[in-house]
């Protein structure tokens, strides 16, 4: 980056950097100097002076006390960091003597003091995107930002490809219409691709400038050495129990991560089994009690942890103080997930942060090793195309009917400001307006969706009332049905977290799981709360908190399959090396142009494994798709397991030619069969439907705050579009979300491309070490097709003979 | 039509895969506990919402199974509607559905424990009806008199393959008597090691568990063991 001219700060801000012995950070001056370019994109490390250099002009414009109004817009994707941006920011803002009133404002404010921001905003305003929506749904809206100059979005990079980013940009697309000046700030962590990001977040086609902040040295990670060999499968590190309380130990303070919830808690819970020299030790994911959480996380502000096992909830930019360590257990499914959470380590600008990898099974300590050269390599998992979702528009249109009365063309304009909307087609664009204005063809009938009239070119909303009940559906987080757990006592005892209603729906009196690390016994349900007693000395029946489980992504993938090349593997530890060599003496290893397809018989029963190495999502639809066509040609297929690089397929008959399986025109014909029907995709409709406001949300607590409508189970609705409107919006909405997250089929399609039709059919004659793994894989999918009748005919002519009896 | 032919009191029966009884020699084809309305009486009383499709379903698997036999006469051994306020709440479409099967057959309706009254939808209604040496009726006598085909029981078995269980519902057969599978569509069912069915079958006993074709077993008595 070239120097810029050293823009003149005022006096006050100038004097404190003085008085502190500070000086600004080349990229902080950067930042002043190109603040009045509409759109900044800073990209830097976490400890780099990111959050300063984002507001140092925001002060220096209000420093001389004349501005009235709002000033700056910060908003920041968790309300904890909106909360610990104050705080930070407030010091500072005293010590130079500034006249500046910041506050935040997100779901935990007063609605005293929101509805008196509205009137009277202060100059900065921390908050969250949900809340800056909610904002301009108001009718003052327009007063509400009237001084409105500046827009800091932080931990852009955490947004950019999410719906609740697409949310965002919507609402400052709204937010630039009404101040036709406003200039936009990116704060992002280290990216592949900055140009996607600036594309998203600059209001199009404004031109975007990219600061890059020097990134510091490069993070030392490593893999934990560990003794004993990992398990075949599995994904606890259980084995490596003992080491990594040794790293603990050795350590100031420590964060353990694992990539599901369940996972975090079946960890813990050993670790303080082995824990015999009481180290005190936390535990902090997403399902837990807020009250729980919020004690560890004081206890860490405290420094009175040494360690603290975690999920992603602990991701984000959140200050964590004295953080020397951190450990990933099982292997990162995507690079920049890993060296993310690695900057969460070390808050100390140019000292390099520690990591440690654990990988859980013999096939991660490959990943794992994959994952390192990708670190050291600097190349990132790409960022992916991102066109804008349809269900947040739909939500967007409601929201900006509930502003006030608009025109189409007017909207549509402002819409396409937006980078993931700027290709929408008008025709699509009229598609979801019709929707959220009748709720579409085939739902024109009912009254609850009749929500805008149009007169004259003008919407506008058919019943003022109706603003209450779209603000409430806000939003484009859609969670599982959550139930909270609490302890049996008398007074309402003390809240451990919350299991999927689901789970909850399955446990029996008796049945133990693990909750915060504690193992509990299911006692009863009492109004919407699951009662529970401890149980100190049981094995548990393992909470399935259904904890995202990523796929591996592409870029990883493709440099496992790069290593599968190497003649041979002296950076891998013996056990895996040796696996590899085996592997390849017997059958071969997976190559990213070609598709290695083993078959062979295994206890009694025929076996095909393809390696597709397509992530866990799409080998599942793979398999799904495979023993459909098995069970047409009569194969008899009688289950299925999918990892993220395999699919493990057995059943009655051997497949002789594998070719046909595998073709792209069989592939596709089956999905489209298969793809209508299918529970994933009333899942994925489930969800969009929320978030598009066909149905509501459902309230905590399983109260339905908007009475008898909310009860139109999506399932039917979702049957009902099928039947008398199969291209409604919100199918098309259904199948592009279903194709890109839970089928996949993206990324089916890719693995078709690279592989072209090469096929290696291995004809074998025993399990091979590559496959082997599989069979232990949980989550096996059974096929109740012909193969049932067929195992029927055989077992009843035994049975018969045996017992000598006949049919006459 | 993928049936299993066997021989019970010197006749040749067929089971076919839906659950329905074929007897070619007198052109009769018979079905037990339809349970109309089985989806409509629950949630009238608070219990689960199913889907209102079984009426539907069951219909035309019946209608199938008229269309392919081209019987002459049909019997249906009971229970037929879920009880008689489904009786009455479904009765109309029913009939309406099955209107063009009934004209030109013999329909009996032999009355059951759910339905003890008559319903209001053509055919005879009977407590039981004899043909030759066979005797249809809703539930067994005992003791048992010789060819006696009766339903009620919703009698279903297990067989235990490879690493797999696979439990169908079943015809249970011996020298006396015959008990048919149910034909309803949300039926649950009696396993054939239930002391109920135990004590009432013989130890010669057969199950002929529904399959495409279905296929015949020696009855299982122990829940362990089949």
């Amino acid at each position: 980056m070239d120097t810029l001219a050293p823009p003149s700060l005022p006096p006050q801000i100038e004097d404190w950097f003085t008085a502190r012995g500070w000086s600004i950070h080349p990229h902080q001056r950067d930042m002043l100097a190109l603040s009045d370019q509409p759109c900044q994109l800073l990209i830097a490390p976490t400890g780099g002076g990111k959050t300063m250099a984002g507001f140092l002009p925001t002060l220096a414009e209000l420093a001389d006390g004349t501005h009235k109004g709002l000033h700056t817009l910060y908003i920041s994707p968790l309300k904890a960091l909106a909360a610990d941006i104050k705080r930070n920011l407030i010091g500072p803002v005293e010590e130079m003597g500034l006249d500046i009133r910041v506050e935040d404002r997100t779901g935990d404010t007063p609605s005293s003091r929101k509805k008196r921001q509205r009137a009277d905003p202060p100059h900065i305003l921390l908050t969250t995107p949900e809340s800056l929506a909610l904002l301009t749904s108001y009718e003052d809206a327009d007063r509400t930002f009237a001084g409105l100059q500046r827009v800091i979005v932080d931990e852009i990079h955490a947004l950019a490809e999410s719906k609740r980013g697409d949310q965002l940009m919507l609402a400052l697309s709204r937010l630039s219409a009404l101040r036709p000046t406003l200039r936009r700030v990116g704060l992002s962590a280290t990216v592949e691709d900055p140009q996607a990001v600036a594309r998203i977040l600059a209001k199009n086609p404004d031109p975007c400038a990219i600061l890059q902040a020097d990134p510091g040295p490069d993070p030392d990670i490593q893999m934990l050495r560990v003794d004993a060999p990992p398990p075949w499968s599995g994904g606890g590190g259980r084995y490596a129990m003992r080491a990594v309380l040794e790293q603990v130990k050795a350590h100031k303070t420590t964060l353990i991560f694992h990539n599901t919830r369940a996972q975090a808690e079946i960890f813990f819970h050993h670790l303080w089994l082995a824990n015999e020299d009481q180290i005190p030790i936390g535990i902090h994911h997403g399902a837990l009690a807020r009250e729980q959480r919020e004690r560890v996380e004081q206890a860490m502000v405290n420094g009175d942890l040494k360690a603290i096992v975690c999920t992603g909830s602990l991701d984000l930019g959140i200050d964590w103080g004295d953080v020397d360590l951190v450990i990933q257990v099982g292997a990162p499914k995507n690079v920049k997930r890993l060296v993310q959470r690695i900057g969460r380590a070390n808050h100390r600008y140019n000292a390099p942060s520690k990591a440690l990898i654990v990988p859980a099974n013999r096939f991660e300590v490959i990943e794992c090793i994959a994952a390192l050269q990708a670190v050291r390599d600097h190349t990132l998992d790409g960022d992916t195309d991102h066109t804008g979702p349809l269900d947040v528009l739909c939500q967007h249109i409601l929201i900006r009917a509930c502003a006030g009365p608009f025109t189409a063309d007017e909207l549509y304009a402002e819409v396409r400001t937006t980078g993931a909307y700027a290709e929408l087609p008008r025709a699509t664009f009229e598609r979801c307006l019709d929707f959220a204005a009748t709720g579409g063809y085939a739902l024109r009938a009912y009254d609850q969706w009749q929500r805008l009239i149009e007169y004259d070119g003008t919407y506008r909303l058919r019943d003022p009332r109706a603003t209450q009940r779209i603000r409430m559906n806000i939003g484009t987080i859609v969670d599982a049905e959550k139930m909270a757990v609490r302890l049996q006592k008398t007074r309402g005892g003390r809240p451990l977290g919350e299991v999927e209603e689901y789970f909850a729906s399955t446990l029996r009196k008796g049945d133990t799981f693990l909750i915060g690390g504690e193992i509990v016994r299911y006692e009863g349900m009492r109004e919407m709360t699951v009662e529970v007693t401890r149980t100190p000395y049981q094995k548990p029946k393992i909470a399935t908190f259904m904890g995202t489980k990523f796929a591996t992504s592409t870029q990883l993938s493709d440099r496992i399959l790069a290593m599968f090349r190497q003649d041979d593997w002296p950076e891998l530890p013996p056990h895996t090396r040796d696996w590899l060599r085996l592997q390849r003496d017997v059958s071969g290893l997976p190559e990213r142009d070609r598709l290695l397809v083993e078959t062979f018989p295994h206890d009694g029963r025929e076996h095909l494994a393809a390696y597709g190495f397509a992530g866990r999502n799409a080998q599942q639809t793979l398999g799904l798709l495979l023993t459909q066509r098995m069970e047409e040609q009569g194969l008899n297929p009688m289950g299925f397991v999918s990892t993220d690089y395999a699919t493990l397929i057995w059943g009655l008959d051997t497949v002789a030619d594998v070719a046909p399986l595998f073709s792209r025109e069989n592939l596709m014909a089956t999905m489209e069969s298969w793809l209508a029907d299918n529970a994933v995709m009333k899942r994925t409709f489930k969800g969009s439907a929320i978030i598009a406001g066909l149905v509501d949300r459902s309230m905590p607590g399983g109260k339905r705050k908007t009475g008898r409508q909310a009860t139109f189970s999506t399932d039917i609705l979702y049957d009902t579009l099928r039947k008398y409107d199969p291209d409604h919006v919100m199918l098309e909405i259904t199948r592009n979300e279903a194709m890109r997250g839970l089928v996949d089929f993206g990324r089916i399609e890719e693995m078709l491309d690279r592989i072209d039709d090469r096929i290696d059919h291995k004809q074998l004659t025993r399990v091979t070490p590559l496959a082997a793994p599989l069979f232990l894989e949980p989550g096996r999918v059974p096929i109740q097709g012909l193969a049932n009748e067929r195992l029927l005919e055989d077992e009843a002519s035994r049975l018969m003979q045996t017992a000598g009896l006949s049919l006459d | 039509m993928n049936a299993l032919d066997f021989t019970f009191c010197g006749q040749t029966l067929s089971a076919l895969p839906s659950g329905a009884l074929w007897w070619q020699g007198e052109q009769v084809l018979v079905v037990s506990d339809l349970h109309f309305g089985k989806a409509e009486r629950m949630a009238r009383r608070g219990g689960p919402i199913l889907p209102p499709y079984e009426i539907q379903e069951t219909l035309d698997r019946l209608l199938t199974d008229c269309e392919t036999t081209r019987a002459a006469s049909v019997i249906c051994l009971g229970d037929s509607f879920d009880d008689l306020t489904a009786a009455r709440a479904t009765a109309n479409m029913v009939a309406e559905r099955l209107a063009p099967a009934m004209a030109g057959r013999s329909w009996v309706w032999i009355e059951g424990n759910h339905d003890p009254g008559p319903v209001d939808i053509g055919g005879d209604h009977r407590n039981e009806v004899t043909i030759g040496p066979l005797t249809f009726r809703h539930i067994a006598e005992e003791p048992g008199t010789a060819g006696e085909v009766s339903g009620h029981y919703h009698p279903k078995a297990r067989i235990r393959t490879r690493g797999r269980t696979l439990t169908r519902p079943c015809f249970l057969l011996d020298e006396l008597r015959l008990i048919l599978p149910a034909y309803g569509t949300y039926t649950g069912g009696l396993h054939s090691h239930h002391p109920d069915l135990s004590k009432l079958m013989d130890q010669d006993a057969r199950a002929i568990l529904l399959a495409h074709p279905p296929v015949c077993i020696p009855m299982p008595r122990h829940a362990e063991s089949g």
